[in-house]
This record gives structure tokens, C-alpha cells and sequence, in this order.
């Protein structure tokens, strides 16, 4: 039961980091979802096995399951909805500014490269 | 009394923000409040400062759950020390925003630079505060969930590639830290740092050294520690340039702040010194190498940030005292100064309309003051004494000197020649853009929309109060000043907090008494 939950988890985070790697924008964002839902699904495996409702003055057959993985969980379920959302906003802005849904080259990249085809003109010059 | 204390600096800028919100419409109000509400937070941090010094480490339990279980919230020395000066500067960025009157908007649409920059001095202020890990991630994202808004601020094309990156470099190291709690409570069954700190001992060593590691990378990314670092000079110089300024002084040391905590706490016997000072050496090196490389200004400064996370981690890599009351005192003048830097480099663009050294020039001729803004803080960051750079970096070098270790001595030598590496990226750009004469024909070096920092095609709304801009920027380097001539309470008060932090006793009792109904 936990081992089939515990596969799941680093099937989510290899599915995950491998889309996060791509270069279209909502592929990464794809990625961040199955990422999140593996680190919640960490947070719940952590809390032990599954057991009897841990509610107060509702004694159930069994051991009780821990509550404190389950709370922190539901926050962090939260918090990844809210930053899909946002980064769905994002996604979609960078679309409308940039016509395409590719992430672009390092802008370090970009800069060297450019600076490196300048030397070589120079150098022409020179040479001419 | 602490009950109500130590939730103040977190649930007051949080409450600005819910009225922010309300209040978009009305702009004098929302200043009104802003500089209020920072204000106020500012009074909370003093008072936290006075009842640590009087009382020692002091704590409260959020909502009366007794400490493992509970929100546990924890001020000792570190993050009385930290809140305060944090406060300040998130006040004074704030004070120069309302001066300048630039907050990335247009009247059509709704201000979201107060709301979104007191969520993001809430969550600072949590970070500092909190007793638990789970907190601690909360905070985070609190502080990060912001700072995206913020970057992405008055969005154009370099802002939005700017943006992605630093948003999913942000995610994936939350997805990391998120997970490493798991990993935690899982082995340990508790999140609660003082209980940790008292049962991670009884875990087998493998899984020791792997939570350590564990933490390492996630803070390291939130850090910007080499070579985890790449995101950082690719975003924080695109967002507005006093939005940077945040950012630079604050979001990165956060994550130092929770790397020293950690650290200290969870893993006293050093397990990751070694790698420590390597990762030291390497930020250093790469940071201010790069930064002599660069052509615009927020880049050189962004760079100039990345080396200088090294010196942080460089104090914390020793596990002594005399160096992480280095660390701290570094932390302390680093986030005044750093902050100082992006606010004058701003004037600067606001002056000439340029970013790039190649066309910047003459600026010492045309504003004499603007050059002793700049000149003051660009001093103090490369060391030179005695202004406060050089108080954090002898501490920190006499640390390592003293460490009696071969790697402690090298790092320490790499700190030097890294403080001589700022040296000269600091003197190039004083060179270019202030002593020698404007380039009288700019050439454009790359076609302007990939400039990023420039802020091409926007409609700027007039300045709000020319004066108040100089007044703020000339009171950080006031501060920064003062930084230096509080040297020996603070040097006494970093030791203790080193103390403290090290000896450890004083803040688990203080959470076990603490949780006591």
C-alpha cells in the first residue's frame, strides 16, 4: 500500500522535472502541477499508514491517522493552486507578448553571442 | 505580552495588504497606509528587539496548541536583530516608491504595488520569526508569491522571459524545500525546530548528512550560493529598479537567514562545513568575476550580490563563534548597503535615461550629490575602512584566520582577493559613470528590447517628490554609516546571538518553557 504510494511519488517527480525541462511554457507548467501533487503526496505518505477519522470525541476502530501531515497537506494544496493560477496568467502574458509559447534562449547566452559576432566583424575589417 | 508581540510584525503589514486591496482606488490613501503600516512594523521590530535584550529568547504559541504540534513563534537574537533592520529598509524602499511615484501602473488599473510589497514584508518578517519548518515554508511562499507580482510589475517583453525564470526557479526549489519537510517529519515525525534539534540526534548518520544536504540545496537556490546561482543575474535586474532593491536586500538573505538557522540548529556538529567553504570560495569567485564582465549597471550589482552571498556563507561555513557573528554582522550591513546601491543606481537612470556603462558618463560634473551617494555605499561593499564593509569583512576574515584550518586560511585569502575583485568592479563603474565624459555618440550595443532594466515605451507618471527620493537615498547612506559607527554594540550583540546560536540550550528551553500551558 505505502510502497505502491511511494512509487507514484517518484513517478510524479520524474514526469515532473522532466517537463519542467522542456522549452514550451505550458509544458513547464504541466511539470509544476505533477511536481506539486508529488510533494503533497510526500507530505501525506509521510504521516504513516492510514487509520480510523482523527476526530475529537469520535473514537474509531484502530489506530488514529496522523492529522499534522494532512493539515500541512490541505496548505500546501493551497498554496500550489494559487501559484498555477498565477503562473497560467503569466504563461498566457508571455503568449500575448511574444507571440509563441517557446521559453527563449538565456539572455547571458544571447549577449555573448552577440558580442562575439561583433569581435568577428572587427576582425574582418582588420584582416581587409 | 509576548502573545501579542511576536505576531505584530507578521499581522500588521498582513492586515495593510487585506486594506490595500479595499483601497485601490484612492493613491494618497494607499500611500498613507503603506508608509503607516511599515511604520508600525517598524515600532513592533523595535519592541521584539527590546524585550530579546531584556528577557533573552522569547516565543508564543499561535493560537495556544502546545509547542510540537502548534505554530511555535521564536525571536532570539539573529531574528530580533534581522526583523529590525529589515523593517527599516522595507520602509525606506517603501518611502522612496512613494517618491518617485513610479509603481508600474496605469490609472485604469488597479495599484497592486502596496498590497502585493506588505505581503511581501509580511512574509520577511514570518521568515524571521518563525519556530517551525513548515512555518518557514509558509513564509516563503508568502514572500515569493509577492515578489512575483512585483517583478512582473508594468509587464514588457524582457520582464515577462525575466519573470518565468525566476518564478519556476523559485517553484522548483519550494517543490524541493516541501519535499525535505516531508523527508523530516517522516524520519522524525515532528517539524517543530527545537523539537527537531533534539531528536535529528537519535536519526542514523546517512540520513543526517542527507537532510543537511537537503536544506543546502534548497537554500542554496533561494540563496543564489554558486552554482545554484544562474537564475539571479537573468531576473532580479529586470524588475523595476527599486522592486530590485527589495529583492537584492532582503529575498536572498532570508534565505541565508534560514540556511544559518537550519544549519546551526539541526546540524551543530558541522557535517557541511567542508562543502561550505568550497561553495564559499566558488560564490565569490564566480560572482565577482562576472561582475567584472558586466556592461549594465544592474547586472554589475546583481553580480556584485551573488559574490557577496559568499562572504554570508563563508561566516556560517566556520560553525565558530567569531564567524557567524561575522556572518551576522555581514548579513546586517549587506542588506543596508546592497539596498543603498540599486536606489542610487536608479537616480542615475532616472538622471540620464541609461543603464549601459558604455554610455553612461560624466555624472560626477552634472550631480555631485548623486556621486557621493553612490561613492559612500560602493566603498563601504568593497571594504574599504572605515565604513561598514570593512568592520563585517575584518570580522569575517579574523574568523577564518582563526579558524586553524588549511581550507578556513584559503577561503579566507579568497575573501580577500574577492574584496579586492569588488574593489575594481566598483571603481569601473564610478570610472565610467562618473569621472570620465559623456560618450558623445551612444551606439547602441543590442537592439533595445533586450536591454532588460531599461524601461522602454513606458509612460511615466510624474514624480511625486524629487526630494523625497534624495532624502530617502541620502538616509540609507546615513545608515549605512551608522552601520559603522555602531560597530562595537553591534559586534557585542552579534557575538551573543553567534552565542546563542551555537550553544543552542537557550532556545529549546525557551520553546519547551514556552509551550508549557
Amino acid at each position: 500500500m505505502s510502497l505502491v504510494l511511494v512509487v507514484v511519488v517518484g513517478v510524479l517527480f520524474g514526469v515532473g522535472f522532466h517537463l519542467l525541462l522542456q522549452r514550451s511554457l505550458i509544458r513547464i507548467v504541466v511539470g509544476f502541477v505533477l511536481l506539486g501533487h508529488g510533494a503533497n503526496l510526500a507530505l501525506l505518505v509521510a504521516g504513516g499508514p492510514a487509520g480510523a477519522p482523527p476526530l475529537l470525541g469520535r473514537r474509531g476502530e484502530g489506530p488514529m491517522a496522523d492529522p499534522l501531515p494532512q493539515a500541512m497537506a490541505l496548505t500546501a494544496i493551497v498554496i500550489t493552486f494559487g501559484v498555477t493560477a498565477f503562473l497560467l496568467a503569466l504563461a498566457y502574458r508571455s503568449w500575448l507578448f511574444l507571440g509563441e509559447d517557446e521559453v527563449q534562449d538565456d539572455v547571458e547566452d544571447r549577449r555573448i553571442a552577440a558580442a562575439e559576432a561583433r569581435r568577428e566583424g572587427y576582425d574582418e575589417e582588420d584582416g581587409g | 505580552m509576548n502573545d501579542v508581540l511576536l505576531p505584530l510584525p507578521y499581522a500588521v503589514p498582513l492586515a495593510g495588504a487585506a486594506l490595500g486591496l479595499l483601497l485601490w482606488r484612492w493613491q494618497n490613501a494607499l500611500r498613507l497606509l503603506g508608509i503607516g503600516i511599515l511604520a508600525a512594523t517598524v515600532a513592533a521590530a523595535i519592541g521584539v528587539l527590546a524585550a530579546v535584550a531584556d528577557h533573552g529568547v522569547i516565543t508564543t504559541q499561535v493560537g495556544g496548541w502546545p509547542a510540537p504540534l502548534g505554530i511555535t513563534l521564536v525571536a532570539d537574537r539573529l531574528s530580533a536583530l534581522m526583523l529590525l533592520v529589515s523593517s527599516i529598509v522595507l520602509l525606506a524602499i517603501l518611502l522612496y516608491a512613494v517618491g518617485q511615484g513610479v509603481v508600474g501602473h496605469s490609472e485604469a488599473e488597479p495599484n497592486f504595488f502596496y498590497p502585493a510589497y506588505l505581503t511581501l514584508s509580511a512574509g520577511v518578517c514570518l521568515v524571521f520569526l518563525t519556530g517551525d519548518l513548515f512555518n518557514l515554508f509558509v513564509a516563503f511562499e508568502v514572500m515569493l508569491a509577492s515578489s512575483y507580482v512585483l517583478l512582473t510589475l508594468a509587464p514588457n517583453p524582457a520582464r515577462m522571459h525575466a519573470g518565468m525564470t525566476y518564478v519556476v526557479v523559485s517553484l522548483t526549489s519550494s517543490i524541493l524545500f516541501l519535499t525535505s519537510v516531508a523527508v523530516t517529519y517522516a524520519a522524525t515525525g515532528t517539524v517543530n525546530l527545537a523539537d527537531l534539534s533534539t531528536r535529528i540526534a537519535d536519526l542514523p548518520e546517512g540520513l543526517r548528512t542527507a537532510l543537511a544536504l537537503m536544506f543546502l540545496v534548497v537554500f542554496g537556490i533561494k540563496g543564489a550560493v554558486a552554482p545554484l546561482h544562474l537564475w539571479l543575474p537573468d531576473s532580479y535586474p529586470a524588475a523595476i529598479t527599486k522592486i530590485t532593491a527589495v529583492f537584492a536586500a532582503l529575498l536572498t538573505k532570508t534565505a541565508v537567514y534560514a540556511l544559518i538557522r537550519t544549519q546551526t540548529l539541526l546540524f551543530p556538529d558541522g557535517r557541511t562545513g567542508t562543502v561550505l567553504l568550497v561553495l564559499a570560495a566558488a560564490t565569490m569567485l564566480i560572482g565577482l568575476l562576472g561582475a567584472l564582465t558586466q556592461q549594465d549597471i544592474h547586472r554589475v550589482l546583481s553580480f556584485a550580490l551573488v559574490g557577496h552571498i559568499g562572504y554570508l556563507v563563508f561566516g556560517l561555513a566556520l560553525f565558530s563563534v567569531a564567524g557567524l557573528a561575522g556572518a551576522i554582522l555581514y548579513l546586517v550591513h549587506h542588506i543596508v548597503v546592497q539596498a543603498t546601491l540599486f536606489l542610487v543606481s536608479d537616480i542615475m537612470q532616472d538622471e540620464t535615461g541609461e543603464t549601459s556603462l558604455e554610455r553612461l558618463g560624466g555624472l560626477a560634473g552634472s550631480s555631485a550629490f548623486t556621486a557621493v551617494l553612490f561613492f559612500v555605499p560602493a566603498m563601504s561593499l568593497s571594504g574599504v575602512p572605515p565604513l561598514s564593509g570593512f568592520v563585517a569583512k575584518l570580522a569575517l576574515l579574523q574568523a577564518g584566520f582563526g579558524s586553524g584550518r588549511t581550507l578556513g586560511y584559503a577561503v579566507a585569502g579568497v575573501a580577500v582577493l574577492a574584496g579586492l575583485l569588488t574593489l575594481i568592479a566598483m571603481s569601473r563603474v564610478w570610472t565610467l559613470a562618473f569621472w570620465r565624459p559623456r560618450p558623445p555618440t551612444p551606439e547602441p550595443e543590442l537592439p533595445p528590447e533586450q536591454e532588460p532594466g531599461e524601461e522602454p515605451g513606458l509612460s511615466r507618471p510624474q514624480r511625486y517628490s524629487r526630494g523625497l527620493v534624495r532624502g530617502v537615498t541620502a538616509g540609507m547612506v546615513a545608515f549605512g554609516l551608522a552601520v559603522a559607527v555602531l560597530a562595537g554594540p553591534l559586534t557585542s550583540w552579534s557575538l551573543q546571538a553567534a552565542t546563542d546560536l551555537l550553544d543552542r540550550s537557550a532556545y529549546q528551553n525557551a520553546v519547551r518553557e514556552g509551550s508549557r500551558p
